[in-house]
This record gives C-alpha cells, structure tokens and sequence, in this order.
C-alpha cells in the first residue's frame, strides 16, 4: 500500500528572476606539470525556494565549484579564471576580497562535510555563533547571546541553554553539525551551499539534519545547493539534479525527469550501480567499468568515452556540448544526440 | 556447520569515565558460503565485535568458535593457526596497506607468515592479483599508485590469500565512490560463489547489506535488537529500531522519497557508558510504554517465524499494531 501524501516542500517560485546565476565558470588550476581545468565552463542557476542537488564522484570538481562560488578557491594553485557569479544582482567574481567578507555569511553561507573541523576547538559552540552575529549584525552582548541561542533552539538543540557552554569536543557530530547550520543561518543568507553536510553522521541523524535543513528553508525561502554524491540524498531533497564528470556538467533536469529517464550513460551507471528497493536482492549491480580519470590524464574527445557503454568514434574525436533535448533539460552527449535526431 | 560463531560474547573497556560496554552477551553464527550483515549507528559495537572475533580485542565474557574449535583462550602462536581460516577487510583503503611495501608483498605478506615458500608464494600472489581483477604490472608498484577502488582489491586479495573460511569485512565500501563500489561489491560476491567463502559484513549502508546479506543482525547500545534473514527483515522489521533505521535510509526514487510519510527518529544515540534502564532504545523508540523503561527485553524467537528474533516486548510482528514507522515501511516496500 502506497501511503500517498501531498508535496509539502515550497514550491519554487516559476517566474520569478534567478536568485543566483553563475555563468561559465572555469577554475583553473596551476601547478608544477602545468595547467589543469578543475571546472571547466559551468553555468548553473538557483531560485530562492528551491534547491539544487549536485551530483558526482569525487574529484568531479563540485566541491572546488562551490569553494569559486564563496569566493574561497584555495589560492595557489587555484583560480577562477573565466565566468561570473551573479547573486541577485551583483557579480561576486568581481568583489573584491573586503567585500566578499561582507556577502559571505550573510548573503551566502556554506557548510562543509566534517562539521568538527569547519568548529574552532578552543571556542564554546555558543560564541562560534555570536561571533557570526558579531561580524555582520552587531549588538549588544545580551542581545547576541539571546539571538544565538533563539538560533540553537531553531536547529533543534535540546537543553540550549546549557550546551551554549559546550565546546564541539563535547558535542556528538550531528550536534555540531547543527550548530554549523545555525551559524550559516545565523544572519538569514539568500542561498546556502551545503557541501557534503550529512556524509559523516548516521543514517537517523542523516534523515533529521536533511528535514531540519528542509524545514528551515520551507521557513525563510532561501536558495540551498546540495552537493553530494549519494543518489538517495539527491532524491529526498531536490528540486533540480545537475551531475558533473571530469569538472563539467554533463546533465542537468528537474528531479523526476532526472531519475525518471537519465540520460546520459554516466548518469544511468550511477544509478545502477546504486543498490536500490526495487532492485533484485541478490542480483548484481550494474557497474560503471575503469575509475574516474585524473585530470591532469584526460582522455580526448568525450571524458568519460573510457568508461561508456555508448561510446563511438565521435566520441573520441570530439567534445561534446551541452545541447537541450526538452526544456529545463541539459545534456553532453553525442549518443544521446544521435538517437534524438 | 557454522564456520565462525559466538556465544555470549562481551567485550568491555575501562576509560577513565566508567566501564564502557562496547559489546554485550552477543551471540552469532556465520555458515558457510553465507553472508550475515551487522548493521547499527556508529558506537553500536559492531566493529568491536569484529575486531573481537579476530581475537584482536580481548573478550571479557563468552565464547568464539571457528569451525567449532573454542579459540576464545588459545595463545598466540595457536591463534597464528587460525588467521588462516579468519581474516579481515577494513574499511580505509588508504590506511590498512603499508605504504612502504609493493603491492606483491602486500598480499604476499600472510602466506610468507603461514611459512609459504617463495616460490610458492610468488605463484598465489600472481593468481590473486587476477583474480581481484588488477594487472600483473600491479605486483611492483606501490599502494599510493592505485586508485581507492583498487586499493580495496589489493585488501581483498591479502585477506583471501590463505584460503580463509570466512572475512570479516568492516565497512569495506563506505569510503569508494558510487561506481567503484558497485565494482567491489560484485567482485566480493563473485568470490564467494568461486570459493565459497563466507563474509561478516559489517555496515551501517543498509541499501548496501540488504542487497549483499543473506541474514542479518541489528546491533543497538552493543546488543543485538534484531536477527533473521534478509528477506523476513526488510519487509517486515520487528524491533522498532531496525524499522526506524530502514525509514531513515534515503531512496534514490524522489516519487518515492515524497509519499513516504516518515517519522524520523527523534534523539541520539544515549552515551555507552551509561546505556538507560530497561530497554536501552526506550529513550528514542515510538511506542515505548512503561515496562520498557524498567524491564530489558530479552533476545526472544518471534512465535511463527522461524529463525526470527527480536529484543522487544511489543515487536511490530507478533503486535501488529503498525505504529507510524511500521506504516512507513509498507509504502517504502510495496512500491
């Protein structure tokens, strides 16, 4: 019996202007065998109110996309050397690093994976977040430490009061990465990127912090980037998928589409490979053959053409562009193509 | 026959905060060519108790068998013996490989313990490498020069070089990435069915042991809530944990994943040091009454279900009451 209830999650304002744009964005980076392209000319757009899940293995360039994003790409050896980052109407690849500071945590916010390292050890969770307060919404001692733990108690910290004093050795990993989410939503940010932000707790602690990060944006309608690389996360709380190989984007499409008909061959192999309810119990999985190239040994043409089951001559010769089989949908395939036409 | 079992099996550490019962009164059976899944949050105890099948942790209290000889007290050169017939995979590719030795020595590194000689050892180290699915050129090159899919297999190949009855594989997937996992898993099941080989496989990846286990055991707080097979389990869990668990866990189905009508399980999991009264999950359980703050549940069969039991005095089967998480999970199976 299928317990059918209705969506409950905000429905992303259809006509209303991108809340962030971010167009062709390439990260180069420099190093000692030369240059390499970590992120090679990605264009992606946010609305507020919804959210977009990024997808890929690792070294697919999402987390180096997102760090261009907050304007926080490790330099040396990494640069944003081409594209802009609109947010509403202003191009952050042109602030400068002053007034990045300014924007991140207030307007943007990220979270990371390992919420003990992104928590300063010899600081009480409590002043890590009136310290964000502090920086961009200053008041008085009283009034930040109410704020913060106004903030504590929306993340749904038992016992907020108490733990205000606790220091993140303290705290179990959920705990902190909640308190993670409560600095990032500490001054209200118009988009938040969450990087990995559930890849090192349980499965149950997993599920709450996903319906928490749900909640808060049903709440206050910000844009959220979900970067992760597990497909069952992607499903529980996208709105749009954009899946990314070798630092590009090679799909892009609402949710259900995604899911429903994939269509390039990486995208299929990942969800085959992905063991699933439905699946036979038992039965083999289907596996993507070789690894994730490195970057600096790209095969020409297509670079995933080692690895697909769909590969042609083309595909060697050729890179293959983005090309948009149905509205709202993307895709950088020539197999695909070929069987459009 | 089972090839690997314990009875009663508790392992417990002192810290300067209090005794700290990472394992209590476990008692399992793994039979040949089986896989058996142990799954559970981290801190449950079930890497403990791997780690304490191997006699690599002392066990406090209880008893391990491998093919019915009691190893729980042999000393070491007689537990040397044993190794043979019980290894392990671990779960960071990166940290389990000695960086130092070739990838040939690597995997040859338990025969040549076993007393092999060379030559002999050269010719296994040869068929294993193949037969984990790496090139012949692997054998003189070095751990950092592979990938952590492959890695994985240079792991998989030292455990299965004596011939072992049974690997103990502790999160052997958690850190590949989706496609190379799928690799793994394929190849660890290939395996088994060529040697018969029999895997504890310990996860906390429930898509992942549901699609490898033939039986499974759910550990809470260091007990066991929850064994039987797969199959009986993942339709219809008993122990209201495991069902919680099995809500919990993301579906790669976003159709799915919204008519779910779920109830995420509230709280964390309680501090091993000071685990609550009565039944340990009462503190986050929905459907907890007062017997179950007071009186621990006892590992018990569930009546009419054959090699089924559960640790809870309202399990869903035998109380088809189907309170929120069990009505969760018709939906989640049905579709």
């Amino acid at each position: 019996m299928l317990a059918l209830t209705e969506d409950k999650r905000p429905q992303p304002g259809r006509d209303a202007g991108p809340l962030l744009s971010v167009d062709e964005i390439e990260v180069t980076l420099f190093t000692r065998a030369g240059k390499l392209t970590a992120v090679d000319r990605l264009s992606l757009e946010v609305k507020s109110g919804e959210t977009l899940a990024i997808v890929g293995e690792s070294g697919c360039g999402k987390s180096i996309s997102a760090l261009a994003l907050m304007g926080l790409l490790p330099w040396p050896p990494a640069k944003l050397t081409h594209g802009k980052v609109v947010l509403e109407d202003r191009d952050l690849a042109r602030l400068s690093e002053r007034e990045m500071q300014d924007v991140r945590g207030k307007d943007l916010a990220m979270i990371f994976q390992d919420p003990m390292s992104s928590l300063n050890p010899v600081l009480t969770v409590g002043e890590q977040i009136v310290e964000v307060i502090a920086r961009h919404d200053p008041a008085s001692r009283k009034a930040m430490r109410e704020r913060a733990l106004e903030l504590m108690r929306k993340v749904k910290i038992p016992d907020a009061e108490r733990r205000f004093g606790d220091y993140p050795h303290q705290l179990s990993g959920g705990m902190n990465q909640r308190i993670v989410i409560a600095m990032a939503i500490a001054c209200q940010p118009k988009l938040l990127i969450a990087d990995e932000p559930t890849t090192a707790l349980d499965v149950t602690i997993q599920a709450q912090i996903l319906e928490l990060m749900k909640d808060l944006q049903a709440e206050t309608g910000m844009g959220l980037i979900i970067i992760t690389h597990d497909l069952g996360v992607v499903a529980e709380t996208a709105d749009r998928v954009l899946v990314m190989y070798a630092g590009r984007k090679v799909e892009e499409g609402t949710v259900d589409t995604v899911f429903d008909e994939p269509l390039h061959p990486y995208t299929r192999g990942l969800m085959g490979a992905t063991p699933s309810a439905t699946d036979q119990p038992h039965g083999r999985l289907s596996e993507i053959p070789g690894s994730v190239p490195a970057l600096a040994a790209l095969p020409v043409g297509c670079a995933f053409n080692n690895r697909c089951p769909s590969a042609f001559e083309r595909c060697f010769a050729e890179r293959p562009v983005l090309t948009r089989p149905a509205a709202g949908r993307q895709v950088a395939c020539f197999a695909v193509q070929q069987e459009g036409a | 026959m089972s090839i690997l079992s314990a009875r009663s099996l508790s392992v417990r550490f002192e810290t300067p905060r209090g005794t700290l019962q990472a394992v209590n009164d476990v008692s399992l059976d793994v039979n040949e060519r089986e896989t058996v899944g142990l799954v559970g949050e981290s801190g449950c105890g079930k890497s403990t108790l791997g780690k304490a099948l191997m006699r690599l942790v002392p066990a406090a209290e209880g008893r391990i068998f491998v093919s019915g000889q009691d190893i729980t007290r042999l000393g070491s050169k007689a537990i040397a013996a044993i190794r043979s017939d019980v290894q392990m995979i671990f779960q960071d590719p990166y940290g389990s490989l000695n960086p130092r030795h070739t990838v040939g020595k690597i995997i040859g590194q338990p025969l040549s313990v076993a007393g092999w000689k060379r030559a002999d050892i050269k010719a296994r180290v040869c068929e294993l490498v193949d037969k984990v699915g790496l090139p012949q050129a692997a054998l003189d090159r070095f751990p950092h020069e592979f990938s952590g899919g492959q890695r994985q297999r240079i792991g998989i190949a030292r455990a299965l070089a004596l011939n072992p009855k049974v690997v103990i594989c502790d999160e052997p997937v958690s850190a590949l990435d989706v496609s190379v996992r799928a690799q793994v898993i394929n190849l660890m099941k290939d395996l088994q069915a060529e040697t018969g080989v029999s895997f504890l496989f310990i996860s906390h990846d429930l898509s992942v042991v549901e699609h490898i286990s033939d039986r499974l055991l759910v550990m809470y707080l260091g007990r066991v809530v929850e064994s039987g097979k797969a199959a009986d389990i993942w339709p219809a869990p008993a122990h209201p944990y495991t069902a919680a668990l099995l809500a919990a866990a993301p579906v790669a189905n976003p159709k799915l994943a919204r008519s779910r009508t779920r109830k995420t399980l509230q709280g964390e999991l309680p501090s091993p040091l000071n685990p609550p009264q009565g039944c340990a999950f009462h503190t986050r359980c929905p459907i907890a009454q007062a017997r179950c703050h007071e009186e621990r549940p006892l590992l018990r069969s569930i009546e009419g279900h054959a090699g089924r039991q559960v640790a809870c005095h309202f399990d869903l089967v035998t109380h088809q009451k189907t309170p929120d998480l069990a009505a969760t999970e018709t939906s989640y199976v049905s579709a």
